[in-house]
């Protein structure tokens, strides 16, 4: 029975168990509604909870732990002499895995009844060509042990998903059961129902620590698998990155973080001037007509997805400054430079800067600007010299959330930086990012064993570390040093 | 007070004498030079940042208008019973038999026939060259046409055929005599045929339908190239992000603004959301891959796969409005509806949240927004990947292969013929529709619905 019915099936016995409820309520008050603790739909709600709640977290954590289970037993089935020569055990997996999907097509297309299957042999049939058949290409012959892995498999799977329709019907049937049996007048249905609505909803706030805990947890988990196989020592300090599909790779950070600063840096030179001045000059200078007008324009730059800005620099942005610049002035010959990324960053980071200091700029009292006049400062001055000294701490803080966005942006360095990974200053050059590097890494055909994918879990820590830190710095920034007027 | 009077008295006569405010001293003028150019930079910067918008905007619509239009080439076709039912017998297993190779010859003739016809002949080209003209993709078009009607063998059917992808570029700019000279896959003489069938009305450039039904091509095929499977990709994700994120956002808001106490618990889930809100986007790829697709064994390249990673990723920014939401209703709804003895429950959820909802609404639209243009945790699910096939229908084909509309950007721009790009630039105006078309409901929504108290 497949997952979408099974939860249908739930969902229908929890609306069951609802006007159920309601009429056992009623009933056993002998239909007076005041003689019931609560009224008669919190018991059919009581009820309905009872039914469908626990039986559907019971389904989510089997599909969660089911495939788990039976990949690491019949895993353990395959003997190591079945694993060819430079291959990994997770790429046999992946055969038994099509093996059995393509096992299950045959059955369905009515060419193998249960019992040929099971009398079925790697030796006498051929397996490959009949997989062919339902369209499961296989790159060789397969070998006994892995077509009997694929069988149990197969068993497996199916016995465990039968099991699951059972125990999910029965917890689902016996838990509402329970509750059917305690509904009497004097059940305190409304509190019971509503104490479990509560439990649920902290459970769904809990999904945000969960969340962290998934990112950290993998992240740290492949991390420390990539360090041991790759030394520490050469990924922090090594000023070389030169992967190799056949191994020997050198994997230093130095030159992706190079690259990730130096695009950065760029894009927060182009960001912060410009940001700044536009809120500067929309708080304190514009008039209503200009600020309704200029406002939102700025902040459209703030809804486009990035692509759209990897786009522009790919086909505007980096031709404009190879034709226009880099090659009169023999700079460079690249599209793809720090300055294109660096420039089309900048304006995807404008509206950032300048929407935080907007705020933070009417945040500060009009006494302020009033005591500024008084004295005979011109608006600039006072701007100057008085609003901005005010309001730097939120200014910075919004400066270095601008930073970590930048470092964490993905989609404009993989089409406007480049992929070379290069230690050197000249911005019309092509550099690389950790963020381009992660997506290199791990796009494509990838094997979970080897130091050149996992790196990339390796990168994603220290993406996660950097832009966590400056976050947690901005904040603290803000919070400590934000003068409190009133 | 004496004192004062004194020392004006004192500068009155000892120094020289000021000028009249009507006259501007030098240090005056600085001052207000100053302020002026402060003013102008204000100006400056405010003019680049339109400017920038203005700019991207343009430069996106010029590159991507031209792929809604598309050169088509209208022939008429015999499909010749000889070569695609050798039996004779009208056998759809046979039919089928007959590859897509077995078709180009018919449209090969079918051209020649069609030049011969209309006295159109230019010197020094081949029929096999005429027949570049009509895309690679067409023989399978009609392959297609053939097997959906097996009885139209044997007659003659009009077919508006694509041109290949350079007579197309041809017709919007991007392709020249000149450059023509020098590319292998087109010649000048290929172009002065189609020049004069243009003439004839063969050749017609109209609205180009098959961009938004068609399912991606190959490398060599940018005139058959659609975004078929991306849309209805990407629908599937938002639908999963929708129907997961609204109310699990909406639970957790609820909690935290209505129900949570002040204690240690609460402190961690209001930091853990702050900072998933500031965690780059390719991080949420990243615990995909490693959550999703290798712990609990979901498909590669599956919406589903996609929609749980948007959703992890648009749960910060809906609880974020949520709250605000929330926090905007007036405490006397609470206060009255406690008043006449509902629960802390019945208040919230028959009072506060229905107040709330139109905020919530909005917020969770913007928040499916930024979820739809977001590429690169995509990336790294396996999205990237050549589908052709369209997914099936829900529930199954969320777990299907299926493409996204960012992400069929992406694929576009690393392709190597020029024809992607223009069709790159296409795909985002699709997508920045989409974009706008969403704000605008979360707009109206808002203006509509929106209660100030």
């Amino acid at each position: 029975m497949s997952v979408g019915i099974l939860i249908l099936i739930v969902l229908g016995l929890a609306l069951l168990g609802y006007f159920v409820g309601r009429q056992r309520a009623l009933s056993k008050a002998a239909n007076e509604g005041r003689k019931l603790h609560s009224l008669p739909s919190y018991y059919g709600q009581f009820l309905a909870l009872f039914t469908a709640v626990p039986a559907l977290i019971l389904l989510a954590a089997w599909l969660f732990v089911q495939p788990m289970l039976i990949e690491s037993h019949v895993s353990g089935l395959i003997p190591d002499s079945a694993i060819p020569e430079g291959g990994a055990r997770s790429l046999v997996m992946s055969d038994v895995r099509r093996i059995a999907d393509g096992l299950d097509a045959l059955m369905e297309q009515g060419g193998l009844g249960e019992e040929d299957l099971t009398r079925m042999r790697a030796d006498l049939t051929n397996i490959r060509s009949r997989l062919a058949e339902v369209g499961i290409a296989l790159g060789s012959n397969v070998p006994v042990e892995v077509f009997d892995a694929a069988k149990t498999y197969r068993s497996e799977k199916n016995t465990g998903s039968l099991l699951m329709t059972i125990a999910v019907l029965g917890l689902s049937l016996a838990s509402g059961g329970w509750a059917f049996m305690r509904i009497r007048p004097e059940l305190r249905a409304r509190n019971n129902s509503e104490t479990f609505v509560k439990a649920l909803l902290l459970g769904s706030s809990l999904v945000a620590i969960l969340t962290t805990v998934g990112i950290v947890g993998s992240l740290l988990f492949e991390t420390f698998h990539f360090f041991q196989i790759y030394p520490a020592k050469d990924f922090f300090f090594s000023t070389v990155w030169n992967p190799q599909f056949r191994g020997g790779s050198d994997l230093g950070i130095l030159p992706l973080l190079w690259g990730t600063f130096y695009v950065s840096f760029v894009a927060l030179v182009v960001a912060v001037p410009i940001g700044l001045m536009i809120a500067i000059y929309l708080s304190e200078y514009a008039g209503r007509a200009l600020r309704n007008l200029a406002k939102p324009a700025i902040e459209v730059l703030a809804g486009i997805p990035t692509i759209v800005y990897g786009l522009f620099a790919l086909i505007t942005v980096g031709p404009f400054l190879r034709d226009w610049i880099a090659q009169p002035m023999g700079l460079g010959t690249s599209s793809s430079s720090v300055l294109t990324a660096g420039l089309v960053m900048g304006i995807m980071l404008i509206p950032f800067v300048s929407s935080l200091s907007d705020d933070i700029i009417n945040a500060v009292p009009q006494a302020m600007r009033d005591g500024s006049y008084g004295l005979g400062a011109t608006q600039s001055e006072t701007i100057r010299q008085v609003i901005l000294p005010a309001a730097l701490p939120g200014v910075v803080g919004a400066i270095l959330l601008a930073a970590s966005r930048a470092i964490g942006e993905t989609m404009i360095v993989v089409l406007g930086a480049g992929a070379a990974a290069r230690l050197g200053l000249n911005p019309f050059d092509a550099m690389t990012t950790v963020t381009v590097k992660i997506v290199s890494q791990l796009t494509g055909d990838t094997e979970f064993a080897s130091p050149e994918t996992l790196v990339a879990f390796a990168l994603g820590l220290t993406l996660f570390v950097f832009t966590l830190g400056l976050n947690v710095l901005a904040l603290y920034i803000v919070r400590k040093y934000r003068e409190q007027y009133e | 007070m004496s004192d004062t009077i004194a020392s004006t008295d004192a500068a009155a006569t000892a120094g020289p004498r000021k000028g009249s405010l009507l006259v501007l001293d030098k240090r005056t003028r600085k001052r207000n030079a100053a302020e002026a150019r402060f003013r102008l930079m204000g100006q400056i910067a405010v003019t680049i940042g339109v400017l920038a918008l203005v700019g991207l905007l343009t430069s996106i619509l010029m590159n991507g208008l031209s792929s809604f239009r598309q050169t088509y080439i209208q022939v008429s076709v015999y499909l010749d019973p000889a070569k695609l039912d050798k039996n004779g017998n009208r056998n759809l297993e046979d039919i089928a038999k007959v590859t897509t190779f077995g078709y180009a010859p018919l449209l090969k003739k079918a051209l020649a026939d069609k030049m011969a016809k209309e006295g159109i002949s230019i010197e020094g080209l081949s029929e096999k060259d005429a027949a570049a003209l009509i895309s690679k993709e067409a023989p399978a078009d009609l392959r297609r046409y053939v097997l959906a009607h097996p009885t139209s063998i044997g007659k003659t059917v009009s077919f508006n055929l694509l041109a290949s992808g350079r007579i197309d570029g041809y017709y919007k700019g991007r392709v020249t005599m000149e450059s023509a000279k020098l590319d292998r896959n087109v010649s000048p003489q290929q172009l002065m045929l189609a020049d004069k069938l243009k003439a004839d009305g063969v050749l017609t450039t109209r609205f180009n339908w098959e961009f938004f039904t068609a399912p991606d091509a190959s490398d060599t095929r940018p005139e058959a190239a659609g975004l078929g499977v991306a849309i209805l990709g990407s629908a599937y994700m938002m639908l999963v992000v929708l129907v997961l994120s609204l109310p699990l956002g909406v639970a957790a808001s609820i909690y935290l603004e209505e129900f949570a106490p002040q204690n240690a618990l609460t402190d961690l889930i209001e930091v853990n959301i702050a900072n998933l809100a500031a965690v780059p986007s390719i991080v949420f790829g990243i615990l995909g891959l490693a959550v999703f697709i290798n712990f609990a064994g979901l498909p590669q390249s599956a919406p589903i796969v996609g929609g749980l990673v948007l959703t992890l990723m648009t749960l910060p920014t809906i609880i974020i409005a949520t709250r605000a939401a929330l926090k905007a209703v007036p405490p006397s709804i609470r206060d009255a509806a406690l008043g006449v003895g509902a629960s802390k429950m019945q208040s919230v959820f028959h009072h506060v949240l229905p107040l709330a909802m139109p905020g919530i609404l909005t917020g969770t639209i913007i928040g499916l927004a930024q979820a739809l243009g977001e590429t690169a945790p995509l990336l790294l699910i396996g999205m990237v990947a050549f589908v052709r096939e369209y997914p099936g229908a829900p529930p199954e084909g969320f777990f299907d292969p299926a493409s996204a509309l960012p992400v069929q950007v992406y694929n576009w721009t690393q392709r190597g013929d020029p024809a992607f790009v223009e069709r790159a630039s296409g795909a985002i105006i699709v997508l920045l529709v989409f974009l706008v078309l969403m704000n605008l409901i979360a707009i109206i929504l808002r203006r509509r619905f929106e209660r100030r108290w």
